[in-house]
């Protein structure tokens, strides 16, 4: 009954394993963090270097903010394909929404292992306790339903390799329903993501906090999820040896350029409706990080600006990763590079336990990742192409 | 291609243009105002030509909130708590300049200053945190925390534009820890320990509309003109022995930063030289929840981008009727 079948190969590789040893390494870490405190003293340094003045470091701003941005790829896939009817994509569904099915999970026990009083995390979702006025409210409300809608829309692919036909029916039924929740959910939470810097105010340098924050952070959110498309089907064409999907891939970079420049153009245009366009070129330390951002978020549309370009393979690879770096980059530079704590001179840089606890999560979700694209139905129903003979089996809808 | 991609575009164009309307424009109506001082309202008016740098409020708050003390006691007036900690709520910091001969002056002179919560009109914390563990008292306005409601998000920490919660990293157990206003002396008839002890009448406690009027009057003097000034509260009428009205920056800090604070401070070295932070008039807790709420209340918002979702999908869903692309299938 199915167009879709699993990449198939052997589990164990040096390269698992080699991210199972960095997945033990967090695991050692995490348990230091629950034991004695998320500032508490190891062997290799203290297990994060947050302070109050950063008292949300890269647990935060990568395992979560830049984290479920990565995991756009699902939503913004559902979006060209259910929303603006462009059935082409198809192929390309199944793969992204296994990203992001992990990405928005571990993003979610990250927070788990980021919160003080992690025993309290119901509190949340509790009415008496929830505080609606809270952007952080909406954010995790949003992200706990999203984390149910994605496992949902995923489940028939589960389904299927378990053999269990009704239960993928009677979930694609209601497909419609969750691909919509599953489209509104992260324009809610993606969004939120940007307003949570509002509160904090002149603490956030103006060049970066505007309350078009929530439309900067929705727009950057849905180019991380086209980017992350790109980039993840041009690495799994080539670790698990499958064809390229190139001439989708080419149509979604003019997609993705179209939607980089509106996003330059609101972003700039609000800079001058507030006066900071001087601001820019004060030769600064943020200022020069902020021109490194623009210069990413430019290069894509550079890049895909002409067809022949676009067609390579290696340029849209490249396109993608600059787009991600931009993205990144927004988010670490409005959180913590543009942030200026009242008081002491407080500093911030990631200790290294700190990093081997979020290097760790990556490992895991890449691990998670070729496991299951092995094992489950994810990949388009096309032969495993191994060596380059059949590498012209290209997929409809081109 | 191009017209899919053109129809693209102007799908994308329209909807973040109507996000960016709700977002931007939102209309008067809808916007959040700073909230009001409460009723009964009580703060601290901190006067730093007054303040000798004594430090006896550091070691009072100590006490009073059974905190520890870095030295033995006799010796106090040495704790070396040079920040605000989860053990210190309240510090006296000392400006200095120059030769730092003058005091009250900003060149060549030195000042001291206060910092612990301000106990603002309209506070970021309260706002940012989502489970109500921040609370503002709505009659006196203090604003406290409750540990057993905390998540240990540390959302307030980040929220607050003067630097005051103050988080157990090192603890698995961690909490958030900052002045209350020793609103838990209140029922045995004691107010804030800080005022009550300060010998100067640098640091009073009071209702926040005598302490306001307290300090116009200050500001209203003529430098070196002789007066007594309220000690301890303006409640209990100490008073201090005649003395000489300082030089003032012109300036009542607190008055209307960040929508104002139920802690006022007067000076005569300009605020930022403190390190107290330039904030507008309106609070960033206003500006927060006027998004957050012209984009969610009552979920219209959502509802309606939600059915024009379900329309869409629905109707794909259909056009494909159970061929491959009905689903995931």
């Amino acid at each position: 009954m199915s167009n879709y079948e699993s990449a198939g190969g052997r589990l164990v590789t040096p390269v698992t394993l080699f991210l199972g040893a960095l997945v033990a390494i967090a695991g050692y870490f995490v348990l230091m963090r629950f034991l004695f405190g998320i500032g508490a003293e190891t062997p290799f340094g203290a297990v994060t270097n947050l302070n109050d003045g950063y008292s949300w470091g890269i647990w935060v701003v990568y395992d979560v903010v830049i984290g479920t941005g990565l995991a756009c790829g699902g939503y913004a896939l559902a979006l060209l394909v259910y929303v603006f009817n462009k059935g082409e994509y198809h192929p390309l569904v199944r793969p992204a929404l296994l990203a992001s099915v992990f990405g928005y999970t571990l993003g979610g026990v990250a927070v788990m292992v980021d919160l003080g009083r992690w025993w309290n995390f119901w509190h949340i979702l509790t009415p008496g306790y929830a505080n609606p006025n809270s952007v952080m409210f909406e954010v995790a409300v949003c992200i706990a339903l999203y984390i149910h809608v994605l496992w949902l829309e995923f489940s028939p692919t589960m389904f299927e390799r378990w053999g269990w036909s009704n239960a993928a029916r009677r979930v694609n039924k209601v497909m419609w329903v969750l691909v919509a929740l599953g489209c509104l959910f992260p324009m809610m939470h993606q969004s939120s993501l940007g307003s949570l810097l509002i509160v904090m105010g002149a603490k956030v340098d103006p060049r970066w906090h505007t309350m078009l924050l929530p439309a900067l952070f929705l727009l950057s959110a849905i180019s991380m999820g086209f980017a992350v498309v790109m980039f993840e089907a041009t690495l799994s064409a080539d670790g698990f040896r499958r064809p390229r999907e190139t001439p989708m891939l080419k149509k979604l970079a003019v997609v993705l350029s179209g939607i980089l420049a509106v996003y330059l153009g609101l972003r700039f245009a609000d800079l001058g409706w507030r006066g900071q366009i001087p601001a820019l070129f004060q030769g600064d330390f943020l200022a020069r990080m902020f021109w490194l951002e623009i210069a990413l978020f430019a290069l894509p549309i550079l890049l895909f600006s002409r067809a022949a370009w676009r067609g390579s393979p290696q340029v849209l690879f490249a396109g993608s990763v600059s787009m991600l770096l931009a993205a990144s980059l927004y988010r670490v530079d409005g959180f913590l590079v543009a942030m200026t704590p009242n008081g002491d001179a407080f500093h911030y840089f990631p200790s290294v336990p700190e990093l081997m606890v979020t290097i760790g999560m990556i490992a895991f979700e890449v691990l998670a990742y070729i496991v299951l694209a092995r094992v489950l139905p994810v990949m388009h129903g096309h032969a495993p192409v191994h060596g380059a003979s059949k590498a012209a089996a290209v997929p409809a809808g081109d | 291609m191009t017209v899919s991609r053109r129809n693209f575009l102007r799908g994308a164009a329209a909807g973040c243009t109507a996000a960016t309307a709700a977002v931007v424009a939102p209309a008067p109506a809808e916007a959040r105002g700073n909230k009001e001082l409460p009723p009964e309202a009580v703060g601290l008016l901190f006067d730093a030509t007054m303040c000798v740098g004594c430090k006896a409020c550091v070691v009072a708050c100590k006490e009073a909130n059974g905190l520890p003390i870095q030295v033995p006691m006799e010796r106090a007036y040495e704790d070396p708590s040079q920040a605000l900690s989860p053990t210190s709520f309240n510090i006296i910091k000392m400006y200095k300049e120059g030769e730092a001969k003058t005091k009250d002056v900003e060149q060549d002179g030195f000042s001291f200053i206060k910092r612990s919560c301000m106990h603002c009109v309209d506070p970021g914390c309260v706002s940012a945190c989502p489970v109500q563990a921040m609370t503002k008292d709505a009659k006196t306005g203090v604003v406290s925390y409750n540990a057993d409601a905390c998540i240990g998000c540390r959302y307030c920490v980040m929220a607050c534009p003067f630097g005051i919660p103050k988080f157990d990293y090192d603890k698995a157990v961690p909490e958030i820890h900052k002045c209350q206003l020793c609103n838990h002396l209140w029922k045995e008839g004691r107010f804030s320990a800080c005022a009550d002890v300060c010998p100067t009448g640098a640091t009073i406690f009071g209702p926040v509309p005598k302490l306001l009027a307290e300090a116009k009057r200050r500001q209203a003097m003529t430098p070196g003109e002789v007066a007594k000034f309220p000690r301890r509260s303006t409640e209990t009428g100490d008073q201090t022995k005649e003395k000489p009205a300082a030089k003032y920056v012109d300036h009542i800090y607190g008055e209307k930063e960040g929508g104002g604070t139920q802690m006022l401070m007067l000076s005569g070295v300009p605020f930022d030289k403190l390190g107290l932070p330039k904030l507008p008039e309106r609070s960033y807790a206003s500006m927060s929840e006027t998004v957050q709420h012209t984009l969610y209340d009552g979920l219209v918002a959502p509802a309606v981008v939600l059915g024009g979702l379900l329309a869409a999908t629905y109707r794909s869903s259909r056009k494909k009727g159970g061929s491959e692309e009905d689903s995931h299938e």
